[in-house]
């Protein structure tokens, strides 16, 4: 766990990829659950978020 | 000394140009050779989607060409986002998606491995297997609304020869209930072989030697199934499932020819939505803030996918 966390902070490509990975599928998953509206309002910008920072930390080295 | 193609071609370049290409650079070369793509690539796909992305800020109406065009900020994206039809027709898609994915994940390996087994007559059966996705869309689309007619539809009669429910009971495409099941049916029956023959192809670059040094270990027939055929056809599983996730996520034609969204919304999916916000109610502005959010979506998707399936390579 505190690897991850040092990846974190050294801005390393692999735990920043995993938390782009996790803010897109929670995204996905807001946009489709059939429970509470608010989550599917929120859905758009999570994923954006998640995208976006999927395709920068993707550039940072491993 | 003979004479090639090249040096017919080098003499008969006439002197002016032939000193020009020789002032080449290789990196110019490559970068003439590859212009033409990178122009298509620009004027096809990436302007239409900065285009769009421009258009989703505005109250643009493309049926109304002479009436001036406001910014009006995110309220396309506002509007959509608290739009409880759209919510529902996102969750439609969501069923179709999970449920035809699964199903066809399910199939589609189980018949590749009983096709990779070694029997008379495979080649044949695997001909008959991949037939569905041969077929047009609209004509499968067609055929089975056809199939699912309650009174002369011969799916009805199967149902109930295995139920023994009554064969008029019920109505596939008519029922608010059956009809999200009836399109996952037909996608699964259409697609199921392109999973099928991606899987084969996965586990027929099995190497024998894999199996035959588990057989001196001792493995049994389960283990071998789940330690090396399992992990090895993992890769083009994964595949398939990508190609069939971005492919179902767009599901229009099958559906439209089917149920046409119908009863109520139940089977509308988001493509179907879509193109009546955009070609019917000619709100564009508006549509292109639907799209560019089913946009954001797949690629996001595609992108952890893509990286979970370089993992898996790399194993």
């Amino acid at each position: 766990m505190s690897e991850f966390f040092n990846g974190l902070l050294r801005l390393r490509r692999g735990p920043w990829e995993m938390v782009a990975s996790i803010l897109i599928a929670l995204g996905v998953f807001m946009l489709m659950q059939p429970f509470v509206l608010w989550a599917f309002t929120y859905s758009f910008i999570v994923t954006l978020v998640g995208t976006v920072m999927f395709i920068i930390v993707s550039h940072f080295p491993e | 000394m003979v004479e090639t193609t090249v040096s017919r071609a080098a003499k008969a370049t006439s002197p002016r140009v032939a000193k020009r290409i020789r002032g080449l650079s290789d990196r110019a070369i490559a970068w003439i050779f590859v212009a033409p793509t990178i122009f298509l690539l620009l004027a096809i796909n990436i302007f239409p989607l900065i285009w769009t992305i421009r258009l989703s800020f505005t109250n643009y109406r493309v049926n109304r060409p002479n009436k001036d065009v406001e910014f009006i900020g995110l309220r396309n994206y506002e509007r959509i986002l608290t739009d409880t039809d759209i919510w529902m027709t996102m969750q439609a898609t969501a069923h179709f998606l999970f449920w035809t994915l699964f199903f066809q994940v399910l199939i589609g390996f189980t018949l590749a491995w009983l096709i990779n087994q070694k029997f008379r007559g495979n080649d044949l059966w695997t001909t008959i297997i991949v037939l569905p996705m041969m077929l047009s869309p609209a004509v499968v689309g067609n055929f089975w609304t056809f199939l699912y007619q309650p009174q002369i539809g011969i799916f009805n009669y199967v149902v109930a020869f295995f139920t023994g429910a009554d064969v008029t009971s019920f109505s596939m495409i008519g029922d608010i209930n059956l009809a999200p099941w009836a399109i996952v049916i037909v996608d699964t029956w259409m697609w199921t072989p392109f999973v099928m023959l991606i899987c084969l192809a996965g586990l027929r670059s099995i190497p024998d030697s894999i199996y035959e040094a588990a057989e001196c270990d001792r493995a049994s027939k389960w283990r071998q199934f789940w330690t090396i055929t399992v992990p090895m056809a993992l890769p083009f599983l994964m595949l398939a499932v990508l190609f069939r996730g971005i492919e179902n996520f767009k599901m229009f034609d099958l559906v439209v020819q089917l149920t046409g969204g119908g009863p109520g919304n139940t089977t509308t999916l988001t493509s179907i939505d879509l193109k009546r916000e955009a070609f019917e109610r000619w709100r564009t502005g508006y549509a292109s803030a639907y799209a560019v959010i089913l946009f954001v979506t797949v690629f996001g998707l595609a992108s952890i996918y893509v990286k979970a399936l370089n993992k898996v390579k790399e194993r």
